[in-house]
């Protein structure tokens, strides 16, 4: 096997936050020790659900964000801090899709122009040679040359979108971070940005980092597949395989709550209570107060990620072999 | 029958000018006028603004020889008042320049930098709106004497804060997330980020309140020279015409009435520009 492109040993990112007038800041651990790597062309979903911190992992991964632990290598090469010259050259090779592609794109220029500015900014070839990539990369996303000439509030949701890729995908880049890049859109549009992400993918041999909470859409993007909750991966593993047989009591929710035609609603594990707050972390596994299959010990023992099965992790002391001698039930 | 003819006249197209609503054409035409009397001040003023005329006195408007009268001395209203509108505008012009770029670096020095530079950019901020204006300039002219380019310079202080504010609290938007952040994100330098980007897409909004500040810097002019520490006769200004035609109100009114409604339109104008421009600068809104 190759040297990955991007490996991710142990991140964290904490940010303080006041409760009230007077409250005193309270830590959050936003993102929590999340190791993963990722070879050359290989796409890795990460799921999750609202502030289960997988946004701010696509950021600290990319540098926009420093990392208040752990380290993040590129290539080979450990991540410069952010706005030095070196990362701003480093930009050229790892781009990012976001989630509002109309916030994304600078409202008082036409699309061609904001698609040509990261070989403007890069100087990437020459006056000719910017104006043919653009041409290029429009007819790549599937835009002709008068939507170039159009303001982004001219465009449709996917349209956007679509100039957004063609812009991240201007320097050729090798790692690109999709943080949500579907929710904003219309659910018909949802389907033809997704087709075109994979096949431009496969196309470009790019490595990605697909961020959603939708399961679908990550099981048809990636080929691995990493579920985060609170700040933490909590199961990892080849994307159908994770999907058919979720290991990790709470993989095994979110797969349930997945609609399936053809299948019985009738068995769905439903969580109850809500999402925890990351300021308020429980003791123990953080998904205890929710887990239909808590133990007494989930309440003390945190699990560790380990490997399962070959090229499965997951962080859970119902199959932990190894934090598990002293098991009251085997008894 | 065979006499019709289908075909239509041919009309020569009119050359299509965009509608503008009437109060903006008139604006438009006002301010226009005072910026060609301004660079014209010498050509078309029939005298000079100091040039006595001893035996025509506080004479009427309307004479044939002096359209606006005469004020104490014999001097040409007219041409004291054309002279009045370079001198102003002069000062309004240079000092709204300066104000907006002053205010608009530090709002962005503020917004890039963040800590302690945002700090010190809000203190002063702070100081400037809570200390009362006039009384800045008063203590400065006193020390420093009185000048046209330290004039200028001393008004171009007046109202930054309002810019910095304003450029400070859109920078900071636009970088948190949405267009800046993803121009950042491409490998911009910070330069690239506010002059490419965050600087055209807040200019409508200091141009408006630049077309604030404006008329405010010709009535703060007004009344330094008003209470005789801006414009120094025999120079003359808008406000230093209508300070020293006062004592003349009941007598001669007409010595101050013609600057005082020069301010009223040219300030009036400049507002209903500035609120024009606002929308049309918008590519969204057309």
């Amino acid at each position: 096997m190759t040297a990955p492109l991007v490996s991710v040993d142990g991140i964290a990112r904490h940010y303080a936050m006041r409760r009230g007038l007077l409250g005193r800041p309270v830590e959050i651990r936003a993102v929590d020790g999340v190791s993963f790597t990722l070879s050359a062309g290989e796409t890795l979903g990460i799921v999750g659900e609202s502030g289960s911190g997988k946004s701010t992992t696509g950021r600290v991964v990319l540098g926009l964000e420093p990392a208040d632990a752990g380290s993040v290598a590129f290539d080979g090469a450990a991540m410069p801090a952010a706005g030095t010259a070196t990362w701003r050259r480093q930009r050229a090779r790892m781009q990012m899709i976001f989630q509002d592609p109309l916030g994304a794109l600078d409202r008082r220029l036409p699309i061609a122009p904001q698609v040509r500015e990261p070989l403007d900014i890069h100087e990437i070839g020459d006056e000719k040679a910017r104006a043919a990539r653009v041409a290029d990369l429009l007819d790549r996303v599937g835009l002709s040359a008068d939507h170039g000439r159009r303001f982004p509030h001219e465009l449709s949701g996917g349209q956007r979108q679509r100039a957004v890729l063609a812009r991240a995908l201007a320097t050729k880049p090798d790692f690109l971070v999709c943080d949500e890049p579907i929710s904003a859109l219309d659910v018909s549009i949802q389907a033809q940005v997704v087709n075109l992400l994979v096949d431009l993918q496969a196309d470009l041999g790019l490595a990605m980092l697909f961020i959603s909470h939708d399961l679908r859409v990550v099981r048809q993007v990636s080929r691995r597949v990493a579920v985060m909750y609170l700040g933490r991966i909590v199961e990892e593993g080849d994307a159908d395989d994770l999907f058919a047989r979720p290991v990790h009591p709470y993989t095994r929710a979110l797969v349930s709550a997945a609609p399936t035609p053809g299948r019985r609603m009738a068995d769905r594990v439903v969580l109850v209570g809500d999402p925890p707050d990351p300021a308020d972390r429980p003791s123990g596994c953080a998904f205890h107060p929710r887990c239909p299959m808590a133990m007494s010990r989930c309440r003390e023992v945190e699990p560790r990620l380990t490997e399962v099965a070959p090229g499965r992790r997951a962080a859970c002391l119902l199959v932990d072999a190894a934090a598990a001698e002293p098991r009251e039930g085997a008894r | 029958m065979a006499d019709v003819s289908l075909e239509v006249p041919r009309r020569a197209v009119p050359l299509r000018l965009p509608r503008l609503p009437i109060a903006v054409s008139l604006a438009l035409v006002w301010v226009g006028g005072m910026i060609v009397v301004a660079l014209l001040a010498d050509a078309i003023a029939p005298y000079g603004y100091t040039a006595l005329d001893l035996k025509h006195r506080l004479s009427l408007p309307g004479e044939p020889a002096h359209w606006l009268g005469t004020d104490e001395l014999g001097r040409d209203v007219l041409s004291r008042l054309i002279t009045s509108i370079r001198i102003s505008l002069i000062i309004a012009f240079g000092a709204t320049l300066i104000s907006a770029t002053l205010g608009t670096t530090l709002g962005f020095l503020a917004a890039h930098f963040r800590g302690v530079v945002e700090q010190i950019v809000l203190m002063l901020a702070d100081f400037q709106a809570s200390m009362p204006f006039l009384i800045m300039a008063l203590a400065v002219l006193a020390f420093f004497g009185n000048t046209l380019p330290l004039l200028v310079c001393l008004m171009g202080l007046y109202g930054w804060e309002r810019y910095a504010r304003i450029a400070r609290g859109l920078a900071v938007a636009a970088g948190s997330q949405g267009y800046a952040a993803a121009v950042r994100q491409l490998g911009a330098s910070p330069f690239r980020v506010y002059a490419r980007h965050i600087l055209p897409n807040i200019a409508s909004t200091l141009i408006v309140s630049m077309t604030l500040v404006f008329p405010e810097v010709i009535l703060m002019e007004s009344g330094l020279s008003f209470l005789g520490l801006g414009v120094q006769p025999p120079m003359t200004s808008l406000g230093n015409m209508v300070g020293y035609g006062r004592e003349y109100i009941t007598r001669a009114p007409w010595i101050m009435l013609s600057p005082a409604l020069t301010i009223v339109f040219t300030t009036l104008a400049v507002s209903v520009l500035g609120d024009w421009l606002r929308d049309r600068l918008d590519p969204t809104l057309r």
